[in-house]
């Protein structure tokens, strides 16, 4: 079985993205709160779904199939922001507030 | 008018696109549909140069390209402050001010925030934009305002 | 290497349904719900690719858009107690 380059570039951006996916993961677990934890579920929402999606792009044999990831890919890159924006409002004007200033060297000159 | 065309065109290709089979009842299920959204779309008021902005044309490429460096960057910082053992964030709320003037800028704008791990706008109140930010180099970066430039060059030259 | 990619994507969507488990709020259930969501199109895409049906991609971009519909309108309940409201007032539109 030779490989070719496309398959190994192919392959590379499965597993980038399957890494990626799982860091998102461990962050959305680890992470102390709800407005750090959009930063986790950020990562698997752009990069991971983009890696996934060129991956199987390069190995679609129809430009049909490329066309449809592309949609989806499109597609999620566009809801997501609304929907993350749309849950950060919510969980703002519910009880939440986002911890600050947890740093070490003290607030900042944030306003 | 000339929206609603364009609107029409776009919306008619993705259903060939998408349906693969060119016989007449589903040719004719598609002209139905497409109107059937059309209608709704201009009731809803959307079909204009807000809702549709085929007007920002090829420079949305240059802007896009450019965005998705910034989110691979970005990606790659978050994912070292996740696996750190430490944990070493430094989470904070900053407030940036949006200099689009157009509403569609300023929603281009808190979009890319959003999309660039590490920032995710939580709030607009006027023309700022409250961005809650996983650490302070983040939210410094934010503030240089590069990326606000860029929206407003990308939007306002139209 | 594609079942590589399945058993990352199966790894992430148990992680999250930890977080979607153990969430002290409900905004976190709903960001892990979501987040399942997406992982869940992704998967479907590439189990189509694993079997050799890319017809699959067709249901991932239907779960994909359903997806997205299904966490506003969940945030919509939790934001007004009803599906059916109108939200804040409308802005009334100046001639463009």
């Amino acid at each position: 079985m030779t490989l070719s380059l496309v398959d190994l570039l192919s392959w590379a951006c499965l597993l980038g993205g399957g890494f990626f996916g799982i860091v998102g993961g461990i962050g959305l677990v680890r992470l102390p709160d709800l407005f750090t934890r959009f930063h986790a579920a950020g990562i698997t929402d752009t990069l991971c779904t983009a890696l996934i999606a060129i991956g199987l792009m390069l190995q679609s044999d129809s430009w049909l199939v490329s066309v449809k990831l592309l949609l989806i890919l499109a597609f999620l890159f566009f809801t997501s922001p609304t929907s993350t924006h749309a849950l950060a409002k919510a969980a703002l004007h519910g009880k939440l507030k986002p911890l600050r200033y947890k740093g070490k060297e003290g607030a900042s000159s944030s306003t | 008018m000339s929206h609603a065309i364009s609107v029409a065109v776009v919306l008619y290709g993705l259903w060939l696109l998408l349906s693969g089979h060119y016989v007449p009842l589903l040719l004719g299920l598609g002209v139905l549909s497409v109107l059937v959204v059309l209608f709704i779309a201009t009731r809803m008021d959307v079909v204009d140069k807000e809702g549709y902005p085929v007007h920002l044309g090829p420079r949305a490429l240059l802007y896009w390209s450019w965005l998705a460096w910034e989110i691979i960057k970005a990606n790659l910082a978050v994912t070292r402050h996740i696996l750190s053992p430490r944990l070493s964030i430094s989470p904070t709320v900053v407030r940036v001010k949006a200099t689009q003037k157009s509403e569609l800028g300023k929603v281009i704008y808190a979009n890319s925030i959003t999309l660039t791990p590490g920032t995710v706008s939580i709030d607009i109140d006027g023309p700022y934009i409250s961005v809650h930010a996983l650490t302070r180099d983040f939210a410094a970066d934010l503030r240089t305002g590069d990326m606000d430039r860029r929206v407003t060059d990308f939007v306002n030259e139209a | 290497m594609f079942i590589a990619a399945a058993l990352a994507i199966l790894v992430t969507m148990a992680l999250a349904l930890t977080r979607a488990l153990l969430g002290p709020t409900v905004y976190d259930r709903i960001l892990a719900v979501n987040m399942f969501g997406t992982k869940t199109v992704l998967i479907i895409a590439v189990y189509g690719f694993l079997t050799g049906r890319p017809d699959f991609l067709d249901i991932a971009l239907v779960y994909a858009l359903i997806n997205f519909i299904s966490t506003i309108a969940v945030l919509k309940f939790f934001e007004y107690g009803d599906l059916g409201h109108a939200g804040t007032t409308r802005r009334k539109r100046g001639a463009r």
